[in-house]
């Protein structure tokens, strides 16, 4: 398939999901735990994205002091859960990786 | 007296600043990312527009690079999109009220980063005021124009980018500031640990189909996890 149209396709999809609920509200009833389900999604799906990069930088295991991402991985863990800022969280994992890299 | 739309907007531009330090290096690479896949430049551009999912779009470009099948590829983009209906979700009630294309705009702004930024200013107590929109639209608005030109940025330096440069890491740090906050208990800790568990463990199978089986395996721990707490 041309990559232009699979791109349509895709931006199409991803709009139409982020359309679903504000165009659903007060038209449509969802089963009770179906929004129950729905509010584990983010920290589902970003947890997926994020542990592979920690641990398997290169693609393979690395549990290491040596693996700097993963340092710099577990020290954000740590300023978001004592800050909860955005800002800290990514200057200060930026900074633990300039230094142990 | 209530704060003008204007005031909402300009708030709303002010919260998703902080954001910006990983949004905008995370665009760079991801131009960057796009070009050396194989897209040209105005496909890498237009994706911005059509898509503005960042980690969609990488895995996008991955998938197409490694010549994954259509179907994989929309099925794959779709399911990872799926936390979107969330933000729709938690969205929709506070802008019921407004006329179709405020509805319309908000929904194609709406992305982890603002739906963070609603939440937060949510945790805040301060999301009462009626030109609440305004805040919203802000906060899409500075998230999208800082993605296309970031984004801009990364197509025409491309391969010039210092390779070196760990602009990548921004993803990551980005979603982990996201996630923190909102592991508040029991339940989302499970979700978060098993679905970190099974992403490492599934990362081998073709077209990072390991990413869907670790985020439905974090649901149904959590699914789990809530129901026996009871």
């Amino acid at each position: 398939m041309n990559v232009w149209w699979l791109m349509v396709l895709c931006g199409v999809l991803t709009f139409a999901i982020r359309l679903s609920f504000i165009a659903a509200e007060g038209k449509v009833t969802f089963p009770p735990g179906f929004r129950r389900l729905l509010a584990f999604v983010p920290v589902a799906a970003l947890t997926a994205l994020v542990i592979p990069e920690l641990l398997m930088p290169q693609g393979t295991w690395w549990l290491a002091w040596e693996n700097a991402r993963l340092v710099a991985g577990l020290a954000a863990i740590v300023i978001a859960a004592v800050t909860r800022s955005v800002l800290w969280t990514l200057i200060g994992g930026f900074a633990v990786l300039m230094v142990c890299a | 007296m209530p704060d003008s739309i204007f005031r909402e907007f300009r708030a709303g531009l002010l919260a998703v600043a902080p954001l910006l330090v990983g949004v905008i290096p995370f665009g760079m690479i991801y131009g960057a990312l796009a070009l050396s896949q194989g897209l040209s430049p105005a496909a890498a551009l237009a994706m911005s527009t059509i898509l503005f999912a960042g980690s969609a779009q990488f895995l996008f470009c991955q998938l197409v690079g490694v010549g994954a099948p259509a179907l994989v590829t929309v099925t794959e983009v779709g399911l990872l999109n799926l936390r979107h209906a969330l933000y729709s979700a938690a969205l929709a009630p506070r802008i019921a009220h407004l006329p179709r294309r405020w509805k319309v705009a908000l929904a194609y702004l709406l992305t982890d980063e603002a739906y963070a930024t609603i939440a937060r200013r949510e945790a805040s107590g301060d999301d009462h005021g009626p030109n609440r929109h305004g805040f919203y639209l802000g906060a899409g608005l500075g998230l999208w124009g800082s993605w296309q030109l970031s984004t801009a940025a990364g197509v025409m330096l491309g391969a010039r980018l210092p390779a070196e440069w760990p602009l990548d890491f921004a993803l990551p740090l980005t979603f982990i500031a996201i996630v923190v906050p909102l592991i508040r208990n029991r339940t989302m800790l499970a979700v978060a640990v098993v679905s970190g568990i099974v992403a490492v463990l599934a990362v081998g199978l073709p077209f990072k189909l390991g990413l869907i089986l670790a985020a439905l395996a974090g649901m149904a721990a959590g699914w789990w996890s809530a129901g026996s707490g009871r």
